[in-house]
């Protein structure tokens, strides 16, 4: 069984090139500048349309186990698929935490069961993410496991990071951190600055971000193992890992897709859809941002996917939780708001992330005979509004309502096999 | 439609604290009456419902909605089912059901009252929510010192100081703004710890750390509760060096010209912010902020509930007469 992509613009790490595509089983077979369809074979028109690799999402919230109502990993899954994505890294903060080989296994199977993407489980750096005992990495990583965070918290004390950053050497994983000194932030519900001042609301400064970034810069030197920096938000930040990696230091970053396209005055509604962590920020922040993924500073875009069921955001603002949907609108975003040539935004969803979780083997891959066949095919001019009611995700919480996307996502190919065909999940 | 609400000042603007004022004058000759109560808001039902204890506000709004013959419900949280864990959206459906023209809401989170004007129908009054605003109170405010220094209209060119911890106070937002609108100059004395992060002049006119530098020549000084929980915080070593600092002492109340009105939202800190008697003060107005309270509620409530939103002459007399047939 095999399947013909013809007229698509094809656009991968060696560029941008027009020739169609033949899969086979689950790899590429063929490319050419004209292939003829074989009796009865299943053909994709894609025209106009651009064909790339597979997306890869290095930061997604799944919610299961433990928080079922908000997202499951099928429903999350086919939010990715829908949003271009064929591998996403799930997030430790389940209930039970991603610290024990039982888990991470339940989490991957969940993925496998749904067969919308693949579904790479993270570790938690500390057992529950509570900050004392550094889970088993070397358990975990025989698992599977390449990607190692307590995303949602910070790892507070310097002596346990320092610690995990030296344990983790060797054994072939990237710790991930989320920056945020705690102690800065207490009880902080958006970005300090005029606007939560007028708002009255408890401000989250800029530096909580960077003095945990700081101190894990110095970290990596100390220790030469190199570390992922989650979700930048703040100019500074930005200034700090460009230095950094001017210096050599094995360092990666990502940023989100709100981070730059939403600033802080959204919560002049006072509307928890708008609340995240860290959390939305300034037009200077935005253009850092967005600037650092223009020189390759930020590598990749991930959309820090934060599902939370409709009652748990109709609440005050300091009591709603943090978090934001991102899978299905990564793409429409990142189009309508980066001034960056197409191949370089690609390459921030799709082959870098793919390096910096680990999967590189079967995503991001150049769309050549012999490869994977894990590819995404978008309309690149579409312009089009999210609608909550038909998201693929459980939960509601997008914040682009009303906000003109461009971009959208018509096909997906995993394993060689569409699992999303004209813009509809096919499972 | 949804109903007309009081969430901000900024929902009056300069005019519509004016129009407030001006119908507080009335409701004020009301009260000066010997049966101070008018059928204005008779058949309308008040509720407030109020999530974060405030014995004072509560009493001063159920008296003014009773004093407009309102009928009135209250709602507490601590009795209420938000501990069985109904949301705070079912909880204002539900009683709204009930049958309810208008909230009276405090809230411990910043914009829950606006959260809640979403949900319903009903006016909803904004009686304090977390550090944001309490409009209700910068009209009281406003109302005591235009009524103290025997103004009509406005209140331009004063200049007034206001002292403490704005930076967690919705009492500061509130009245610093409504302040402004009317054309008082309004410097901010505080230590950096209790001011908001990057306070501009979108904020007050000016800002400064040195109490002493600012009285002379000041019409109001404005006393903020300093609450003793921020001494846990590392916002102030200790209350002594604050009340050395910030707080009204003898020698500043000595320094003080006697016109310069004094005032405080409540509850005091005797020996805090305030460590003199008010009694001996000739300016304080603070007991006068209290009872106008009533008045300035009253005008808020027959501004949103009366009928059809009449003009102020109209409204004057709506009230004389269905005071003189009552």
């Amino acid at each position: 069984m095999s399947l013909l992509i013809t007229g698509a613009r094809v656009v991968d790490r060696h560029g941008e090139r027009r020739v169609d595509v033949r899969i086979g089983g689950d790899r590429v077979a063929e490319t050419a500048e004209h292939l003829d369809p074989a009796d009865g074979e299943d053909v994709i028109d894609a025209t106009g349309h651009v064909l790339t690799p597979g997306f890869v999402d290095l930061h997604v919230h799944l919610r299961e186990p433990g928080r079922e109502e908000a997202e499951t990993i099928e429903t999350g899954s086919r939010a990715a698929a829908l949003g271009g994505f064929t591998a996403v890294v799930a997030m430790p903060n389940t209930d039970p935490t991603q610290d024990t080989v039982e888990v991470v296994d339940f989490v991957r199977r969940q993925g496998e069961h749904a067969g919308l993407c693949d579904v790479h489980p993270s570790g938690s750096i500390t057992i529950g993410r509570a900050g004392e005992h550094l889970s088993p990495f070397a358990e975990l990583a025989a698992a599977g496991v390449r990607i190692f965070t307590d995303d949602g918290n910070g790892v507070q004390d310097p002596l346990l990071m320092r610690r995990a950053l030296e344990y983790a050497d060797g054994l072939g994983i990237t710790l991930a951190q989320h920056c945020e000194v705690e102690r800065l932030t207490a009880g902080a519900v958006m970005h300090e600055g005029s606007c939560c001042s007028r708002l009255g609301l408890p401000g989250w400064p800029a530096i909580a971000e960077e003095l945990m970034l700081h101190r894990d810069i110095e970290l990596v030197r100390l220790t030469g193992v190199g570390m992922h920096f989650l979700h930048l938000s703040t100019a500074r930040s930005v200034e700090m890992v460009r230095t950094a990696k001017a210096e050599g230091l094995p360092i990666t970053a990502e940023a989100t897709p709100h981070h730059f396209s939403l600033t802080d005055d959204r919560l002049e509604s006072y509307d928890a859809l708008y609340k995240v962590n860290p959390p939305l920020r300034t037009a200077d922040d935005l253009a850092a941002i967005r600037a650092g993924l223009a020189d390759g500073t930020i590598d990749a875009i991930a959309t820090d996917h934060a599902p939370h069921a409709p009652e748990t955001k109709e609440q005050p603002l300091d009591q709603a939780p943090p978090g934001m949907l991102g899978l299905e609108t990564a793409l429409g975003v990142s189009l309508a708001t980066l001034d960056m040539p197409l191949v370089d935004v690609l390459a921030a969803l799709s082959w870098k992330p793919a390096a910096i979780a680990g999967v590189d083997d079967r995503h991001g891959r150049p769309i050549e005979p012999g490869e994977p066949a894990n590819l995404t095919i978008f309309d690149p001019d579409e312009v089009w509004e999210v609608v909550p009611a038909r998201l693929a995700s459980k939960s509601r919480n997008t914040p682009y309502v009303e906000m003109p996307l461009r971009g959208r996502v018509v096909h997906t190919i995993l394993d060689g096999t569409p699992v999303v065909r004209h813009g509809s999940a096919l499972r | 439609m949804t109903a007309r609400s009081l969430l901000t000042v900024d929902d009056l603007g300069a005019d519509g604290i004016v129009r407030i004022l001006d119908l507080a004058d009335h409701m004020a000759e009301v009260n000066r009456r010997p049966n101070p109560k008018v059928p204005a808001l008779r058949g309308k039902t008040v509720c407030s419902v109020f999530f974060e204890d405030s014995t004072r506000t509560r009493l001063s709004f159920e008296t003014a909605a009773k004093r407009l013959s309102a009928d009135t419900m209250t709602f507490a949280a601590s009795q209420s089912s938000l501990n069985k864990g109904e949301s705070l959206r079912d909880t204002i459906e539900t009683i709204a059901a009930m049958g309810v023209d208008a909230f009276v809401v405090r809230h411990k989170s910043s914009g829950a009252p606006g959260l809640i004007a979403g949900w319903t129908q009903a006016s909803v009054i904004n009686a304090g929510d977390g550090w944001h605003a309490h409009p209700t109170q910068a009209l009281l405010d406003t109302y005591t010192v235009r009524t103290s220094l025997g103004r009509t209209g406005g209140l331009d060119g004063l200049r007034m100081a206001i002292v403490g911890d704005v930076k967690h106070s919705r009492v500061a937002r509130s009245t610093i703004a409504a302040m402004r609108m009317l054309g008082v100059h309004v410097t901010v004395v505080a230590p950096r710890t209790l001011l908001p992060p990057d306070v501009g002049d979108t904020f007050a006119d000016a800002v400064t750390d040195r109490l002493d530098d600012v009285l002379d020549g000041l019409d109001v000084l404005y006393l903020l509760r300093m609450q003793h929980e921020r001494m846990s915080e590392a916002l102030v070593p200790n209350l002594r060096e604050y009340t050395a600092r910030f707080g009204l002492t003898p020698e500043r109340a000595g320094r003080l010209p006697s016109q310069t009105l004094v005032m405080h939202p409540g509850p005091m800190n005797r020996g805090v912010e305030i460590a003199v008697d008010p009694a001996e003060l000739p300016g304080a107005v603070i007991t006068q902020q209290v009872t106008n309270g009533i008045a300035v509620r009253m005008a808020v409530l027959f501004d949103l509930l009366g009928s059809g939103g009449a003009t102020l002459p109209a409204a004057a007399e709506e009230l004389v007469s269905e005071g003189a047939a009552s």
